[in-house]
């Protein structure tokens, strides 16, 4: 395996939660509670999971727009774990984001070719207004867009459309990686369809690797050469998109996959049993002893309310956070 | 076999509105029924119009900026664009229910579920009862009953809870045992799973399909999720620009669709099992003051024909309860 | 290739144009839908004339300032004076249209100081947080919670009375309202999208400030401006009324019904006309300032 582009080693980021007169901290919503991953050069990696799994806070660590809690990241080899004035002006061209609601991503009080001004400004990418211009219109065009919009503001735009200035805008660095939170979410599925037709394309052309932060997992099926399951603040299972799907291990990833909505009668045919009785996400904020997933899980026991399982690799490049997996492959070295 | 009465009748309405750039012409001509105990699906993208003829059905729409040049909406006979105000609250809450979307908005944050579950019965009963208040004994047991009935554990300690202690999953249960309470006849559901994360809406889609198979009541559910069609409707419209353009049995139409739009909706659905993804439908969605003539989705349509321009096909019958608004199916001529 | 460069330079910088022309006839359709704001917009632009010309449109021009014609003192409105003359014998009417202009000259010096340093603490607060933020709005919550008319009293009080002594204090006090204003958009833009976009693109905090925040902020503060133009020269009014604001024989307005109301009822004209001009030119920038604040509301919506 190459040297990743992205390397995230036991990531840890608590929001403090302030509450009374003083304002003193009362206690800390665990987003991410330990997460590592890599992401490979030119691979689209997934992360799913429902609200308060904490995949959001993962991309927007990643892309430093929080300082963590604890834990590494590298990037492209070098430690971008603390961001000195240096480091920050190289990292901020390099990794980007594109965020999940058109609706505020882009500035309801600027012209989009002020958006796309912006960062060809402050990294002195042109020298002169004409340039700019010239740049922004190649932008445009590179996300297919007519430049007739050029000064247009965001309310006489589309969802897809404005969806289009965001990738404009993270593209205007020139970066080699992307966060992207929900970047579809918010869009018909038609328009939908054309943007992560978009994103692909671009992954071509540009060299860029991504990170696709999503709750929809037929699109993460669609799309993405590996993926993690997150619930509430860690990964439960991670590894090949084709082996998550069709030989799913942990229950909640089973859950997930059933619970999936599904438009044809072969995808019902492929989902998993469910495997959780029924309930609530719990929040980050008071998350469940031990395994997080236990009080909705049919195989839990008094192990799982104790004790965390630890991330093992049952298979090349498949990992899963289970008790009752790991025994089963642990009995199948043994002579019982 | 007698047929189950009609509850909700749309039939042929045209809604305008006058904007700053001239009329927008919204709905071109929707027909749409729902009978007792049937689960519908509406599914449309955004600005498709659904949210227009939703209003309508329930009375809410202003009448300057709108206009209905024809057309009209009838719930159980009688005709909703011509009723007065006052035949419109009655009507409103017992006849016929709706939840939104975001069941965090639809709740009033400083009152507790009790406080305004008591409302909305209070409401409920001033029309029935002559006059006479129900008691606090009354307003709790229907209360309770009412949220029992949507599955939420402990419903006593439910009524002195906050929207904003309970979880998105119990809000829209709390919602859904208010819309009820009353026991409506028919229930509009807009797009009541896109705030909730997938194994809530799950579960919230099976409440539904419970409640409709007990309590006898019908669903309509608007959404642009065809996974949620599949899950929950038995039949299904699909809309256009304001326009129906197909119709029938939910899984005949997503195993099959006829007509393109349908088509490459469905094409553009990304699947559990993989493979790959059509890239959406070319074009973009019309503009409603400059709206395409006769059958609005032509110009993005790859079988576009002349007389797709002059005139909107009617709904053809395809199969047994199967209708499409294409000239590829009908036997049309310009006669 | 020259000539197409030219030409895409032409078609951009022509939709420039179009796109501002476009927004402008949104907004005037929307503020003109309204009856009322079309009311108080001719109200305000009446007075403003009036103001703004007052040598030129005014029958006597010369009875502005310190006039006197004590036999014709006290006259009732009639065809050569539409407001009656007041005890020293000059035109009332006049005297309101000069009067006005020291009331718009009032509010645009007050609105002048206080708007740049309450938008610029307000920004300042709402960005930093921490004790900054406190320091400020604490500092703020205090002025606001005493009445501004007898803040002004009391700074006007202190020192010999004339109308810039009014102008400083009222502006000294002014300037909180539009900081809580500004504090609190800005601490609720501060956690949308695109500022956050803003952040990981690189943007310095200036940047943000005043090119993300700012903007958002450019309507409320409009309206706001509108709204508050009225209700200052009420205060200034008052305060002249009082006697610590301009002195006799200016024409201030409330300095007028000062004078004036020594003569009620019976000469009730040198009284009822200022009054009314007052009422007239705050209605108006209510009327106004409601109707901008409608047209100018950001367009929602996908």
């Amino acid at each position: 395996m190459s040297e990743p582009i992205l390397g995230v080693e036991n990531l840890v980021k608590y929001f403090p939660v302030r509450s009374g007169l003083l304002h003193r901290i009362s206690g800390y919503v665990k987003a991410v509670d330990g997460v590592s991953f890599d992401v490979q050069p030119g691979e689209i990696f997934g992360l799913v999971g429902e609200s308060g799994s904490g995949k959001s806070t993962v991309a927007k660590t990643v892309v430093q727009l929080y300082e963590l809690t604890s834990g590494k990241i590298h990037f492209k080899g070098k430690d971008v774990t603390r961001l000195s004035k240096q480091t920050s002006k190289w990292f901020r061209r390099e990794a980007q984001m594109v965020f999940q609601d058109p609706r505020s991503s882009l500035n309801p009080r600027r012209s989009i070719a002020s958006t796309l001004e912006d960062p060809l400004i402050i990294y002195g990418i042109a020298k002169s207004r004409r340039e700019r211009e010239k740049i922004i219109r190649t932008l445009l065009q590179q996300v297919e867009m007519s430049s007739r919009y050029m000064y247009k503001y965001p309310s006489a735009l589309s969802g897809g459309q404005r969806q289009r200035v965001a990738i404009a805008r993270a593209l205007a660095v020139n970066p080699s990686f992307l966060a992207l939170d929900e970047p579809t979410s918010a869009l018909d599925v038609s328009v939908q369809a054309k943007l992560i037709g978009l994103f692909v394309r671009l992954k071509e052309e540009l060299n860029l690797s991504y990170l696709f932060i999503t709750h929809n997992l037929s699109l993460i099926r669609t799309i993405a050469t590996r993926a993690a399951v997150m619930y509430v603040g860690r990964i439960y299972e991670l590894g090949p998109v084709d082996r998550l799907f069709n030989h799913p291990v942990h229950p909640y990833t089973k859950t997930l996959i059933a619970a999936a909505p599904v438009v044809t009668q072969e995808e019902e045919r492929v989902k998993p049993r469910q495997m959780s009785k029924e309930g609530e996400v719990p929040s980050p904020v008071t998350p469940p002893s031990g395994c997080a997933f236990h009080p909705r899980c049919q195989l839990a026991d008094s192990v799982c309310a104790e004790k965390l399982p630890e991330l093992t690799e049952i298979e090349l490049g498949h990992f899963v956070r289970c008790h009752h997996v790991a025994l089963s492959t642990a009995d199948e070295g043994s002579s019982e | 076999m007698t047929e189950r009465p009609v509850l909700l009748d749309i039939r042929d309405l045209h809604v305008w509105f006058r904007v700053y750039e001239g009329l927008s012409k919204v709905l071109d001509g929707v027909s749409l029924h729902v009978r007792e105990a049937e689960r519908v699906g509406l599914v449309g993208e955004t600005g498709c119009g659904k949210t227009v003829a939703m209003k309508a059905a329930m009375g809410t729409l202003k009448s300057p900026p709108a206009l209905f040049p024809a057309g009209e909406v009838l719930l159980t006979g009688k005709d909703v664009l011509k009723m007065s105000p006052a035949e419109i609250l009655n009507m409103k809450g017992k006849t016929i229910a709706m939840i939104f979307q975001d069941p965090l908005s639809s709740l009033n944050p400083v009152f507790t579920i009790g406080q305004q579950m008591f409302d909305v019965i209070r409401y409920g009963h001033r029309r029935t009862s002559n006059g006479k208040r129900p008691t606090r004994a009354q307003l709790r047991s229907s209360a309770v009953e009412a949220l029992a009935s949507v599955r939420l554990p402990d419903p006593e300690r439910m009524l002195k809870s906050y929207p904003l202690e309970l979880s998105g999953g119990m809000r829209q249960r709390a919602l859904i045992a208010m819309a009820l309470v009353n026991r409506p006849r028919l229930l509009i559901a807009d797009e009541p799973g896109t705030a909730l994360d997938v194994t809530v809406q799950a579960q919230i889609l099976n409440l539904l399909k419970a409640l409709v198979k007990d309590a006898g009541i019908a669903v309509l559910m608007i959404t642009h999720d065809l996974g949620v069609v599949r899950e929950i409707a038995e039949r299904v419209y699909i809309m256009y620009a304001g326009q129906v353009v197909e119709t029938g049995p939910a899984a005949e139409i997503l195993d099959a669709p006829q007509h393109p739009y349908t088509q490459g909706l469905l094409a553009s659905v990304p699947r559990l099992t993989g493979g790959v993804l059509a890239e959406g439908i070319p074009g973009t969605v019309p503009d409603y003051t400059e709206a395409p003539s006769g059958c609005r989705f032509h110009p993005r349509c790859p079988h576009q024909m002349d007389r797709c321009v002059q005139r909107k096909p009617s709904l053809a019958e395809t199969s047994t309860g199967r209708l499409v608004s294409c000239y590829l199916y009908s036997e049309e001529t310009d006669e | 290739m020259m000539s197409s460069n030219q030409q895409a330079t032409a078609e951009a910088e022509e939709t420039r144009w179009a796109v501002f022309k476009d927004r402008l006839g949104r907004g005037w359709y929307k503020f003109s839908r309204n009856p009322t704001s079309l009311i108080g917009a001719a109200m305000v632009l009446l007075f403003v004339f009036l103001a703004s010309f007052a040598h030129y449109v005014t029958p006597y021009p010369n009875h502005a300032g310190a006039y006197t014609d004590f036999p014709n003192a006290f006259q009732p409105p009639s065809a050569a004076h539409w407001c009656g003359t007041d005890s020293l014998g000059a035109d009332v009417l006049t005297r309101i249209a000069f009067g006005s202009q020291i009331s718009f000259m009032l509010a645009g010096v007050v609105l002048g100081i206080s708007v740049p340093l309450g938008v610029f603490l307000g920004l300042l607060s709402g960005y930093v947080g921490g004790k900054t933020e406190a320091v400020i709005m604490r500092i703020t919550d205090i002025f606001l919670s005493l009445p501004a008319l007898v803040m002004a009293l009391a700074i006007c009080a202190a020192f010999t009375p004339s109308i810039d002594k009014a102008m400083i204090a009222v502006a000294s006090i002014w300037w909180t309202w539009h900081c809580r204003l500004v504090n609190g958009i800005t601490r609720s833009i501060k956690t949308e999208e695109f500022v956050q976009a803003s952040r990981v693109l690189g943007a310095s905090h200036l940047r943000i400030i005043f090119k993300d925040i700012l903007p958002n902020c450019a309507s409320p503060i409009i309206v706001k401006i509108t709204l508050d133009a009225g209700f200052v020269i009420l205060v200034g009014a008052g305060l002249s009324f009082l006697g610590l604001g301009a002195q006799p024989p200016a024409e201030d307005l409330g300095t007028m019904i000062a004078i004036g109301a020594k003569y009620l009822p019976e000469r009730w004209w040198m009284t009822v006309f200022p009054s009314l001009a007052i009422f007239f030119i705050i209605l108006g920038f209510n009327l106004l300032g409601d109707g901008l604040r409608d047209a100018l509301a950001v367009e929602e919506g996908i």
